[in-house]
């Protein structure tokens, strides 16, 4: 930064007139975004060309070999049974996250944006499993998932017997799910409150003047004004949960069969633990590939269900 | 202001929210009851939601087992270091992508925001090859370098960036008439304006790096260089299960400080994520 300040001072101006101010600024500006610059291109650009490259190669480091295949791992891709397997658990469980995750925050918002004495207790702790330790909210949940555990120990108490949640494929894909909107729903929760909050209530008023029942105006003032977040929660969450690891791994290890393994679990696995970085970067390519599609087809979305005001 | 809801509805909702709060607060409650309960209590039947008998020999056997010390520390400072070179980079990033007229700034910002679209579970196979090259495999070196220049700090700059965008362009033109240069109107005059949006960025950046999961397990290999989630999965019997008394004891000791630390300050933490540049 230093750099920055000797050319920015009026001294430097006055004794070189190379430096005009439009210049000055122009140094300032590249030597602001420079650290974020080269980090992207270091730590994420490169490496997703890496990844694309290896993704050509068969690279077994256990037995050390790296040889160019060109498409093989593609076509391998293609033939891999359990990769449609790993798909459809991926788009169950996103997909189930993401509703799941969305409608209960929207709920707990409107919830949490009447006006209702001691409202922030609530927020707080509708919002506390967010700063919980994510392996240690998952550690507890797998405690009480076992058999014989918390959970099933209540609906024993009203005489049900419950499953063994994690042990089953149905069930153990329902846990890995709930358990992760819980930790997380908070923080849609806060966002969607102060988007709530934003909504100006002459808005209300005057739909109460002409009579519009409370769900119409939550459908036709509610939901259009707040849509821009909605939008925006949605992209995150998405992405968020194809990245979904540490609660596989902690509670069901991607199982029963291949229930639950998700597709970075997958990736892990075919990397990490098979030691194959080729196919492992093709997973991750159809990773990339997922996230981009996925992300993109949202934004384009914005122009039809999001209405901004202007 | 809204209409003053009835009587018969308010407890309505309070009953709600009562129910709805249980998967929120249960669980937290249930793992740190659990940790003091001797083992053959754990799994009682009926569930004892207050501990009958307290064994607190788990929390000495959470030390003995691992070095949990030396593995707090290392998620500790890993977290602050990830934190402030977040807040450093994202902060002077996202000033200039606001308020800086340069060539090329917006094809630089949008190289910047594919980071978003590239998380690192996908460069995870290249970054551990990179690493490994670099000799800095079972280093905390990768935990600390990938967060902060890779996607989570692109959130940030983009979270700073939304802030800065928002402030009147007087404060800057007073400043220049003053003969302040380009760093000095940041760092005197748009960085304590931004500490809300500062806040919210060093929270979910801190919350990141405390939560990672897949580097530690990728890139660390010997129990002293653990960090606490990696940690946390390590106290198992001869058989691979989990010792759940002495994970819960660990869980509870990993959690319960950042709670505290939330309940706190809980005004500054909900309200600083909620106003910043993420409403849209």
């Amino acid at each position: 930064m230093a750099v920055a300040q000797d050319h920015a001072t009026p001294e430097g101006r006055s004794s070189s007139p190379f430096w005009t101010i439009a210049r000055r600024d122009s140094l300032a500006g590249f030597l602001f975004i420079a650290p974020q610059l080269i980090g992207i291109i270091t730590f994420v650009l490169i490496p997703l060309g890496l990844v694309f490259w290896y993704s050509l190669h068969e690279w077994n480091v256990l037995a050390n070999t790296f040889t160019y295949t060109g498409a093989q791992n593609y076509q391998m891709l293609m033939e891999d049974t359990n990769l449609l397997e790993v798909l459809g658990a991926t788009a169950i469980f996103s997909a189930g996250l993401v509703v799941l995750n969305m409608s209960l925050a929207l709920l707990l918002a409107v919830l949490l944006n009447q006006k209702l004495a001691g409202i922030t207790i609530f927020r707080t702790l509708f919002f506390s499993p967010v700063v919980v330790s994510l392996v240690a909210w998952t550690i507890v949940w797998g405690f009480l998932l076992q058999k014989n555990g918390g959970i099933n120990g209540v609906l024993l108490l009203v005489g049900i017997e419950g499953p063994n949640w994690l042990r089953e494929e149905t069930t153990a894909m329902i846990s890995v799910i709930v358990v992760q909107v819980f930790k997380n729903v908070g923080l849609n929760m806060i966002l969607f409150l102060a988007a709530l909050q934003g909504v100006p209530n002459e808005l209300y008023e005057a739909a109460r003047i002409d009579g519009a029942p409370r769900f119409k105006q939550f459908r036709r003032i509610t939901l259009p004004l707040i849509s821009p977040t909605i939008l925006l929660t949605s992209i995150i969450t998405i992405v968020g949960s194809l990245q979904v690891f540490a609660q596989i791994a902690v509670l069901t290890q991607g199982g029963p069969g291949m229930s639950t393994t998700v597709l970075v679990y997958y990736l892990y696995q075919q990397a990490f633990q098979f030691h194959l970085f080729g196919y492992g970067s093709t997973l991750s390519i159809v990773l990339f590939v997922i996230v981009a599609v996925l992300t993109f087809a949202q934004w384009q979305m914005r122009k039809r269900i999001v209405f901004y005001e202007s | 202001m809204k209409a003053e809801l009835s009587p018969r509805m308010k407890t309505a909702l309070y009953g709600l929210m009562c129910v709805l709060l249980i998967p929120f607060v249960f669980p937290t409650w249930w793992m740190v009851t659990s940790s003091v309960k001797p083992i053959s209590d754990i799994f009682a039947f009926p569930p004892q939601f207050i501990p009958q008998h307290y064994d607190w020999t788990t929390y000495s056997k959470v030390f003995e087992l691992q070095p949990f010390v030396q593995q707090y520390w290392n998620s500790a400072y890993i977290a602050a270091a990830v934190t402030i070179g977040t807040m450093v980079i994202s902060s002077m990033a996202g000033y200039a992508f606001a308020r800086i007229r340069f060539p090329f700034a917006n094809t630089i910002f949008m190289i910047v925001l594919l980071g978003l679209l590239i998380p690192s579970e996908v460069t995870i196979v290249p970054l551990f090859q990179m690493f490994l090259k670099a000799g800095m495999v079972n280093t905390h070196w990768p935990l600390i370098l990938v967060p902060i220049f890779g996607a989570p700090s692109v959130f940030a700059t983009f979270v700073m960036r939304q802030f800065f965008v928002t402030l009147p362009n007087e404060l800057e033109e007073a400043a220049r008439v003053d003969g302040l240069g380009r760093f000095k109107i940041f760092h005197k005059i748009a960085l304590p304006l931004a500490k809300p949006a500062l806040a919210s960025v060093a929270i979910f950046t801190f919350l990141h790096s405390w939560n990672l999961f897949l580097e530690p397990i990728v890139f660390l290999s010997s129990a002293d260089k653990f960090t606490l989630p990696q940690a946390l999965t390590q106290y198992t019997d001869a058989y691979g299960g989990p010792m759940w008394n002495i994970q819960l004891a660990a869980a509870t000791l990993t959690a319960l400080p950042v709670l505290i630390v939330f309940i706190i300050a809980q005004k500054q933490f909900v309200e600083g994520l909620a106003h910043t540049g993420l409403k849209g």
